[in-house]
């Protein structure tokens, strides 16, 4: 368990031969949390599902858990941004959370009580045990979301990679969220999110802003600079407090 | 009740008509399961058309029918993944162009030969009352591999219907599976076009497991709900064809659809009921 969870070197993630973002350097240690902060188009989500090993690397080097990517998808945890048919699978909220589980036994060997411990305990964490028997698609889309951030939790996976995590969330979810993230690090996962929330990217260890290239990479209190956040996101934002204002707009896209 | 039950006890065809519907019924509500909750509906109603010139050519040539269909749809598949790799076409247009192509391919094959005048009709709509020993053999074989590859396959093809990215994330070969899911829509369609013909078996492939889809809270209850619509809707429509002299195969589809529209408009009657009282 001690092996780097994630190292990159020059890397460039996009799609065939078209980068969408290059120059990434990146170093992360088991229990360790990094951000991945942008706008739409950034290359936030493009980078994760290349840590995912979904999209091959287009450019550089890319170590997963000690081993070229792709080879520990058993060790992994994705969160995807969008599902495909939520609405239609006859499915319960448990039987989805199950599904974490899949890989983590032989193909025709059974659900053990091991399993249903762990499915247990992420729902717990969650806050969904008591939607355990519902149908997904009679949920609202927070409470879905809570159900898919469970079936990340029910893999105990070594890396973490969740776009977009809070999406749909409210308050208490965002809290259920945050208690279940610092369980996942107190047993050593390292996690990546990625994220245009700059409140949920300044808990993390490390931030790196991108707007189709690397803007900046360092703890949240050095690299969160309004400076910084007006070239990631076009427009002049301050951080006051926990929130977010709105202080000038970027006119260079103009040009 | 000798009405219900008579027909089948004292008639050898129409015994083998019902276990053929049943056997047909089971294999679509599994296969059909996997169709609707990964909207493939376009190309299994495609591969249910293409397979028509592999079954003509087949007779025109003297061969086994089930050999041509298995052409037929072999063509289909591998024309889809052809087309979709070496074009920027989409899915649907592959499908839609080599699903007209094929079908105008039979007819004109169908309209070439004089040995095969009239078969069009038996091939299309199948001979549900023309059952024989070697088709509910087939029927069965084609039941069990289904089965089999169903059980070893469950949970890829679960999360393929899920999400496809999370199925390739877990190191799943997603494409691998999408083509086993292809191959067992395939089959099906070939094996099936016998009885309820190449038109029809589509039928059988959506609408029990569109009822299963209204009804049910889990994968494996829908597969059971597509069942039963799939034998009372064989059981039903046989009996109305007995009675009335209407088309076997037809009304046995024509059973399934109608129970899938009473259902929907159950459901959704119990859903506004529902929502008033809220």
């Amino acid at each position: 368990m001690s092996e780097t969870a994630v190292v990159a070197r020059r890397l460039s993630v996009g799609y065939g031969s078209h980068a969408v973002l290059s120059g990434v350097e990146a170093f992360l240690k088991p229990g360790g949390s990094t951000a991945l902060v942008g706008s739409n188009g950034s290359g936030k989500s493009t980078l994760l599902k290349t840590l995912a090993g979904l999209l091959p690397v287009v450019a550089g080097g890319l170590e997963i858990l000690g081993r070229p990517v792709g080879e520990s998808s058993q060790r992994v945890a994705y969160l995807s941004q969008f599902h495909q048919s939520g609405f239609v699978l006859p499915l319960r909220a448990i039987d989805v959370v199950r599904m974490g589980r899949f890989d983590q036994r032989s193909r025709f060997a059974r659900r053990t009580r091991a399993d249903d411990v762990i499915v247990n305990e992420s729902m717990e964490l969650l806050k969904v045990s008591d939607l355990a028997d519902r149908p997904l698609r009679d949920l609202s889309g927070g409470q879905q979301q809570r159900v898919y951030l469970a079936q990340v939790l029910a893999r105990r996976s070594a890396l973490l990679l969740l776009d977009e995590p809070t999406a749909g969330l409210d308050a208490p979810g965002r809290a259920a969220y945050i208690d279940a993230l610092n369980f996942e690090r107190s047993r050593g996962a390292a996690v990546v999110t990625a994220t245009h929330d700059v409140g949920e990217a300044s808990m993390c260890d490390r931030v790196l802003l991108l707007a189709g290239r690397v803007i900046a990479d360092g703890p949240p209190n050095v690299v969160m600079t309004p400076e910084n956040l007006l070239e990631t996101f076009g427009i002049g934002l301050t951080k006051v407090g926990d929130q977010l204002v709105v202080t000038e707009h970027h006119h260079d896209h103009d040009h | 009740m000798g009405n219900f039950v008579d027909p089948f006890l004292h008639n050898g065809f129409m015994q083998r008509a019902l276990l053929a519907g049943i056997l047909v019924s089971l294999t679509c509500a599994i296969v059909g399961t996997y169709v609707v909750l990964r909207g493939m509906a376009f190309i299994g109603d495609a591969l249910a058309h293409g397979v028509l010139p592999g079954v003509a050519g087949a007779m025109i040539l003297g061969m086994p029918a089930m050999l041509g269909a298995a052409v037929g749809a072999a063509v289909m598949v591998g024309g889809v993944g052809f087309i979709t790799a070496r074009s920027k076409l989409s899915n649907d247009t592959a499908i839609g162009l080599l699903f007209i192509g094929l079908l105008a391919l039979g007819v004109v094959l169908v309209s070439s030969s004089d040995k095969l005048t009239g078969d069009l009709e038996s091939i299309l709509f199948g001979q549900f009352l023309g059952v024989t020993h070697s088709d509910l053999l087939a029927q069965a074989i084609a039941l069990v591999v289904v089965l089999v590859v169903t059980v070893f396959a469950a949970r890829p093809f679960l999360l393929l219907c899920f999400d496809g990215d999370l199925t390739r994330a877990m190191g799943y070969k997603a494409q691998w599976y999408h083509r086993l899911m292809l191959l067992l829509i395939a089959g099906t369609v070939v094996v099936s076009f016998q009885t309820v013909g190449s038109l029809l078996v589509f039928g059988m492939l959506l609408a029990p497991a569109g009822v299963g889809a209204l009804l049910a809270k889990r994968i494996g209850t829908m597969m059971l709900w597509a069942s039963v619509v799939g034998i009372a809707s064989t059981y039903f429509g046989l009996l109305a064809s007995y009675h009335f002299s209407w088309a076997a195969g037809a009304s046995v589809v024509l059973t399934a659809v109608a129970i899938f529209f009473v259902v929907l408009t159950g459901v959704s009657l119990q859903k506004f009921v529902q929502g008033v009282r809220t």
